[in-house]
């Protein structure tokens, strides 16, 4: 039978440690509303996502009220929209009514974001996807809960060049359009290499083609709780560090996997994966930052920063493997800048850079993430950017991303305040030496070779 | 058989216990475990319930102990064990 000190020790991680489980997501494929007729694929996005997610909310906030941990988030995400809507959409404001009807979808079922308005380009373009992705900045700035992502390479297909050098452009023009609100478009935009069918997080969940009809994919997170417990084995070995991660990860991830099984259950719909990212918030104490210097780091992005990071992700997956039959997603730590508060604090301070970003990025989920950058950035600078971490992401055959904001009318010094779990950034530097003779290039960059991995 | 794990946490003060037992005897709440300690001062109880003949539903008696807690100054809990069961034992 359970003890007293096993039922203590549950909810004080809940109650001061920040443990919860950051999002249910719910995969609606939008595949079957496909036509060609532009308001009747409104019409019936609208009344799938509406009758699909209509107890999403309710059954969540059940959840939460009966096993007392939080649920932070209910979320949707839906079939790449460049594909639901390639035969009715033709034209970019075509796009834009259809973010809108998501947007109206999403407010009506009660989730904090939709993610979905995405496209798929790793090798080509089809008129399609690029009507879709010249359509982002409008339509992100014309909706407050939809999330874009678009998925530029892969290890299997190389690089897109091309939607390389055009999103660096989108990038900017997104951030132009929300500029009264500190370009906060930019937040809801995610470009990756190797994206995931199956990841619940924002800004990038999208409901990939090889899915069923609908699923439940549930994102733990646990910073808080990961920090506690490594902060009582201060000096140990190497073996300890590892052994009390992993059994943290352990336990986190058996909270999300039971709200997965109950949320499934209860909504009638099969589950999908637990994604075991450790997912940090501003809040003081649930950082990612925070556990690196638990580790024995003065801040983030001091040098041991990656080897410190790279343990922390494998131990993660270790515990986190153990504890789930589906794992899937991201499954990594992220590192965001402006949702961490450690973060915040590491690139305030100087410690960190986005180079040393990027060598983390080599060795965790996701990639670059929540970065704000001056606004005069140019777009083949965020392009080079974007290049560098797909690179990465294409030779170590792993998921990578870069989420930055060229903050409009802000430069060094500055800080950007967008909020809720998006946080807080201070402007970061940019290598502002040129890369547009090489990003003006066009076509793609070969797949790499997969054998001879000397 | 459905359990319910209940904690109390707050100052020590006379008839806690009575308290929450007359609640759950009158609903009908089978009580399978009791243990309590005081952790730094505080009075801290768990108990392990059976609700399969409750005559109220979870969310009830969940918002009616919590009101009972703020009466008598404590902070009364109700987690399905289901969360600790998961977390603890493989």
């Amino acid at each position: 039978m359970i003890s007293i000190y096993e039922v203590n020790e549950t909810n004080k991680m809940i109650d001061k440690e920040n443990l919860d489980v950051r999002t249910i997501t719910l995969g609606i494929s939008l595949l079957d509303c496909i036509t060609d007729d532009l308001e009747k694929l409104k019409e019936k996005i609208y009344q799938k996502i509406t009758l699909s997610a209509r107890d999403l909310v309710s059954t969540g906030r059940e959840i939460e009220r009966e096993f007392g941990i939080p649920i932070v988030n209910k979320r949707i995400s839906v079939t790449p929209i460049s594909l639901v809507g390639a035969s009715a959409c033709k034209s970019e404001e075509d796009y834009v009514e259809i973010a809108m009807i998501l947007d109206k979808a999403a407010r009506e079922v009660g989730v904090n974001f939709l993610g979905g308005f995405s496209a798929l380009v790793s090798k080509g373009m089809t008129e399609s996807d690029r009507l879709l992705i010249k359509s982002i900045p409008k339509a992100l700035a014309a909706t407050n809960l939809v999330c874009s992502s678009v998925n530029l390479g892969s290890t299997r297909t190389g690089i897109d060049m091309d939607a390389v050098r055009m999103m660096g452009n989108i990038i900017k023009e997104t951030a132009d359009l929300t500029a009264e609100s500190d370009s906060i478009g930019c937040a809801k935009l995610v470009v990756f290499c190797n994206a995931p069918d199956d990841n619940p997080f924002m800004a990038g969940a999208f409901h990939g083609v090889t899915e069923g009809d609908l699923v439940i994919n549930v994102g733990v997170s646990g910073p808080g709780v990961v920090r506690k417990a490594i902060s009582k084995v201060r000096g140990e070995s190497f073996e300890v560090l590892c052994e009390t991660i992993k059994k943290t990860a352990f336990k986190v991830t058996r909270v999300g996997q039971l709200v997965a099984k109950e949320a499934s259950e209860r909504l009638g719909i099969p589950f999908g994966i637990v994604d075991l990212s450790l997912a940090p918030t501003p809040a003081v104490g649930d950082s990612v930052a925070d556990i690196l210097c638990e580790m024995g780091l003065e801040y983030a992005g001091a040098p041991g920063t990656t080897a410190a990071l790279a343990l922390l992700n494998d131990q993660v997956k270790k515990g986190g493997v153990m504890a789930s039959s589906y794992v899937g997603g991201l499954s990594g730590a992220f590192i965001p800048v402006s949702e961490d508060q450690g973060m915040i604090n590491a690139a305030e301070c100087g410690a960190l850079s986005i180079e040393k970003l990027e060598a983390m990025t080599c060795v965790c989920s996701v990639g670059l993430d929540m970065i704000a950058i001056p606004g005069d950035t140019k777009a083949s600078s965020i392009s080079g950017i974007i290049a560098d971490e797909m690179a990465i992401g294409m030779v170590n055959q792993k998921t990578t991303a870069v989420r930055v904001i060229p903050v409009s009318g802000k430069g060094l010094g500055d800080s950007v305040e967008f909020g809720g779990l998006l946080g807080t950034a201070p402007i970061m530097k940019v290598n502002n030496y040129s890369c547009s003779d090489f990003i003006n290039r066009k076509g793609r960059i070969p797949a790499p070779i997969h054998s001879f991995k000397n | 058989m459905k359990r319910i794990i209940i904690t109390v946490v707050g100052m020590d003060t006379v008839g806690i216990i009575a308290k929450v037992c007359t609640y759950l005897a009158s609903n009908r709440i089978n009580i399978l475990d009791i243990s309590q300690t005081i952790v730094q001062g505080y009075f801290n109880m768990m108990m392990i319930v059976d609700i399969n003949e409750s005559v109220k539903a979870f969310e009830d008696t969940a918002s009616e102990l919590e009101q009972i807690g703020k009466e008598i100054g404590v902070v009364i809990r109700c987690q399905r064990e289901e969360i600790f069961e998961s977390m603890h034992r493989i």
